[in-house]
């Protein structure tokens, strides 16, 4: 049982993490229906940015952990975001008129690019930096096994949910989020009410590309490992939870994330690490046979 | 707004659209005038729609100019495209199969269309987020100005419905709302009767003169049913075959030859 619970605090944890990046893919592909494939490049991206803010502010002599986190939370969610907004200015709005696969493509090599680029300016080799949160609660203590929730923990489930409600309250209340449904629904039709259908498409990518950024440091911090490769690992896996989820649906990808990061985890708990993708991957091949559009998917309905 | 009379809101010179060899529109030249109601017709085919289609930038027109004079700045609408035409120009536009956004409810519809104002205000979102009492107001002003022609079309009930979920006649009536949300100088009205019964037609017509009066602005109409036409337009152009075969009111419209030639037929 504590074992048990042990695993759910860390399924919840990387779930999170999931969940964060598959917000990115999933309002993309709700705006221009498009899989955004660059859009775990962008992640590890921010996920550089805020190693070397975290070494930077280690040399200048910021060391106290809330305010250094804090400052580099913002200066990675800025720079991630100029990243996001323009990877689509150079890479998919040229092509938005252009037959359908070809923003994919597109989008394909900006993730190749990325990659080199990181790999050429960073090197290859793997990048640790020392743990920066320590610490944490114990929960349960029985005579056989310690069931503790790191402080750590315990900031990436309430950074994650804090942001999600942010988020889910600027689509669903504010202007912003209302032209973005608007664009969702009938392009043509919002650029003849005056909303820049350009300049909102443009936000959704930086706003995309903040909550990867945020997700970006919450990852360097857990897991103090990075090199140019995890933002493929970690895209792969984050559009998985954003069309197990249902694509295009913002509590979807949350979901979705959270289910990711838990059958990880409990796959590598009670059966075999090696295969904890093959086990995600099947949940995933389950649920499409059952539920095409994903578990809160809306399906397309053609009108005739 | 003030607006000199002698000026026109609109004026069309020499308005022509080349589709590869076909000829929608030939040489076309009308003005539309300020708190008037100007009525398009002709047969179909006639190159009404296509008309429409050039004013508010889905076509960029072969040749031709689009004066819109707001009496305060001239806009050359052939020269604006998207966004723009409604964002400066103030042009709004309704379709003749309805373009609402369905899964948005009707308040919903109506507050989209003041998008422009309200980004402005909440500076980019982040000044709303924050709650800066400049958004307040400027949100409240939105939802004032939604409720104002909620109120007028007779969907204040059903405010908070999905539109896609209204009756046919009440999407009529919500997209000519949403349209006038934008605040307009200029309201093209593409055949707003279609498939609306005798009694909702006649509301119909009793809003679009209502915009007409106490809204002073000019709406231009696109018509098939007579009925409507003939009853509130101020002025009549008539199209057929892509160019204009006559321009006037509506009783020296229904007196002209070339136009009953070319509804009933040249007679034997």
């Amino acid at each position: 049982m504590e074992y048990f619970i042990q695993q759910l605090i860390n399924g919840v944890t990387l779930g999170s993490i999931y969940g964060l990046i598959a917000i990115g893919y999933t309002m993309v592909y709700g705006i221009i229906g498009m899989i955004n494939f660059a859009h775990g490049d962008v992640f590890m991206i921010g996920a550089f940015i805020s190693l070397i803010m975290f070494l930077v502010l280690g040399l200048i002599g910021i060391t106290w952990i809330p305010f250094a986190i804090l400052l580099v939370l913002i200066v990675t969610m800025i720079l991630t975001s100029v990243y996001g907004w323009t990877v689509e200015r150079l890479a998919y709005r040229p092509l938005r008129k252009s037959f359908r696969l070809a923003p994919l493509i597109s989008a394909i090599g900006m993730s190749i690019f990325l990659q080199n680029y990181v790999q050429l300016l960073q090197g290859a080799r793997v990048k640790p930096i020392q743990p920066i949160v320590e610490g944490g609660i114990t929960l349960i203590q029985s005579d056989t096994f310690v069931v503790t929730i790191s402080y750590l923990q315990i900031i990436i489930v309430l950074a994650t949910f804090l942001l999600m409600s942010i988020f889910a309250y600027i689509i669903s209340s504010t202007s912003l989020g209302r032209s973005q449904r608007a664009c969702e629904q009938d392009q043509l039709m919002a650029s003849l009410l005056g909303i820049n259908v350009d300049r909102t498409i443009s936000l959704t990518f930086v706003m995309g590309a903040a909550l990867a950024a945020v997700a970006s440091v919450l990852f360097v911090l857990y897991y103090g490992v990075i090199d140019f490769y995890i933002g493929f690992h970690a895209g792969i896996k984050a559009f998985t939870a954003a069309v197990l989820g249902g694509i295009g649906s913002l509590p979807g990808a949350m979901l979705g994330g959270l289910l990711i990061g838990l059958i990880e985890t409990f796959w590598s708990a009670y059966f075999s690490i090696e295969y904890k993708d093959v086990a995600a991957f099947s949940i995933l091949v389950l649920v499409l046979i059952f539920r095409p559009t994903g578990l809160l998917g809306k399906p397309e309905i053609e009108k005739v | 707004m003030k607006t000199n009379a002698s000026i026109p809101l609109l004026t069309v010179e020499h308005l022509t659209m080349r589709f590869g060899g076909l000829v929608a529109i030939d040489d076309v030249s009308f003005t539309v005038q300020n708190a008037e109601i100007t009525a398009l017709i002709g047969p179909n085919g006639a190159g009404k729609t296509t008309v429409f289609n050039c004013l508010t930038g889905f076509y960029t027109p072969t040749v031709g100019r689009l004066t819109l004079n707001t009496g305060t700045r001239r806009y050359l609408l052939e020269r604006m495209e998207g966004f723009h035409i409604n964002k400066h120009a103030s042009v709004a536009r309704t379709f003749q199969n309805i373009r609402l956004f369905p899964n948005m409810s009707v308040l919903e519809n109506l507050i989209v269309a003041q998008h422009n104002r309200l980004m402005r205000a909440s500076w980019m979102t982040i000044g709303g987020l924050l709650g800066l009492p400049g958004y307040q107001k400027a949100q409240k002003q939105a939802v004032d100005l939604a409720r104002y022609w909620l109120d007028k079309v007779e969907l204040t009930d059903h405010a908070d419905v999905d539109a896609g979920n209204l009756p046919y006649g009440a999407q009529r009536r919500l997209e000519i709302a949403r349209a006038m949300c934008t605040k307009p100088v200029l309201l093209c009205l593409d055949e707003p009767a279609a498939g609306l019964n005798p009694k909702e037609s006649a509301e119909l017509n009793q809003l679009i003169s209502y915009i007409k009066n106490e809204h002073r602005i000019g709406i231009i109409l696109i018509e098939h049913d007579m009925s409507v036409v003939m009853k509130i337009s101020d002025h009549i152009i008539v199209l057929d075959h892509g160019s204009k075969i006559a321009d006037g009111t509506p009783e020296a419209i229904k007196e002209d030859p070339a136009v009953i030639a070319a509804y009933l037929g040249e007679e034997a």
